[in-house]
């Protein structure tokens, strides 16, 4: 069997003194989803900024093809999309501008917004500033940014946080045809994303 | 580059859409140096003496008041997790940061000083030279402020601590800012003064990138 595109051996995090998690290992290969879960408190959201290179972990590698990420970490930058638990938009500029100024800070053309916002329903919402937009609303931006960025692979903290029904579907609809088209995602979530994937349960 | 100028025009974006916060930075500036010859009475001696120091002295108090939104803006909406998750150099954001800082603060408070100067009862001459300086040494300002506003993020009270951190750091650019003009004043040269401004704001650009990007990176972990 060929060896996974992202492989995760022995991670160790701390904040302060307190140990996060240990020697986490794993391995995800194109096409597939993670789903972490576990209590609050069990070093999710941890784990994924530690994936992110936001954290620098004590101990373990991080590999993508074979090669240790902190060797570049600009490339690794280019590889991901993240989503975390804050929206990550700015309330004074509207839906479209949020997702296409995301998209240029990336280095990305943002030549897809369209789909993008047709993805997450975002059409008739465009041309408001974030700042007037409900929660969810919110949300679904977000997730239209994540969709945008074209990356193999997506970091999600809580995707469903705040989403409708719809929205949730949407988002489960965009997921699918991310891994479908060999992408990757790992995503801290409490309750069930609705597609096939594997699942790490942190412990507290 | 792309993304340089994008965070840059984002930044710039931003102000435009709220014109009021740097209305109040510019109109804290005036009504802060207003207040000297109010408070000195009309001798024009005294007040002309001490114009260059007053409004260098406001000019720097107002680039702090603005300060303490530069990056906690982005640190309390999650923006801030993007620009650290971008593919190309933090320090070039920082760079862009303090530049669209600069923008909006360093070059409307150049060119507002010298109209206030008159009230002080300035030369046009040494008006001039108060603009010069000003150009050439408020970008210092809002780099090593930059700095500054990154090491505070997250942190209690920030402005206050800011302005601690921030303001012996300004002290050279003050010093020789202000200094031109009484230079002038006395019939001296002022191109030493003028040089050594550029030279501050130069070592700012080189090293306060660098140092900026790393507050900024310690502060997303």
């Amino acid at each position: 069997m060929a060896s996974p595109l992202l492989e995760v051996t022995d991670l160790a995090c701390r904040r302060g003194s307190r140990p996060v998690f240990d020697r986490l290992s794993f391995g995800l290969g194109g096409g597939e989803l993670l789903a972490l879960t576990g209590r609050n408190g069990s070093g999710k959201t941890t784990l994924l900024r530690a994936l992110a290179g936001l954290v620098r972990p004590d101990a373990g590698t991080i590999r993508w093809q074979g090669e240790d990420v902190a060797g570049d970490p600009d490339t690794w930058r280019g590889r991901l999309a993240w989503l975390g638990h804050l929206d990550g938009l700015k309330g004074d500029l509207t839906v479209a501008e949020n997702l296409e100024t995301a998209e240029r800070l990336r280095g990305g053309d943002a030549a897809r917004l369209d789909s993008a916002l047709v993805a997450f329903d975002l059409g008739p919402l465009a041309a408001r500033p974030v700042r007037t937009l409900s929660a969810g609303q919110r949300r679904r931006t977000a997730l239209a940014r994540v969709v945008l960025a074209a990356a193999p692979l997506w970091l999600l903290d809580e995707p469903l946080n705040a989403l409708d029904a719809p929205a949730q579907a949407a988002f489960r609809s965009a997921l699918q045809k991310h891994l479908e088209g060999g992408g990757l995602a790992i995503a801290a979530t409490h309750a069930a994303l609705g597609v096939v994937g594997r699942t790490l349960e942190l412990a507290a | 580059m792309i993304g340089f100028l994008s965070l840059l025009r984002r930044d710039l974006r931003l102000v435009w859409r709220r014109p009021g916060d740097v209305g109040v930075v510019l109109a804290f500036f005036v009504v802060a140096v207003v207040l000297f010859p109010l408070g000195i009475g009309p001798e024009t001696n005294v007040l002309t003496r001490i114009a260059a120091g007053v409004l260098w002295c406001a000019a720097l108090f107002a680039a702090l008041l603005s300060l303490e939104r530069l990056f906690a803006a982005d640190y309390e909406d999650g923006t801030l997790d993007l620009l650290l998750l971008a593919p190309w150099p933090l320090e070039l954001a920082a760079l862009a940061k303090c530049g669209a800082h600069w923008i909006v603060t360093g070059l409307p408070l150049s060119l507002l000083a010298p109209l206030l100067g008159v009230a002080f009862g300035l030369e046009p001459e040494s008006l001039f030279i108060l603009f010069v300086t000003l150009l050439v040494g408020t970008p210092a300002l809002s780099l090593t402020g930059g700095l500054a506003a990154a090491l505070t993020l997250g942190a209690r009270k920030s402005g206050a601590l800011l302005a601690l951190l921030a303001l012996p750091l300004c002290v050279p650019t003050l010093i020789f800012g202000a200094g031109a003009v009484e230079a002038l004043a006395m019939g001296e040269g002022i191109v030493t003064h003028v040089a050594i401004l550029a030279a501050l704001a130069l070592v700012a650009l080189a090293t306060m990138p660098w140092a900026i990007a790393a507050a900024l990176r310690q502060a997303g972990e």
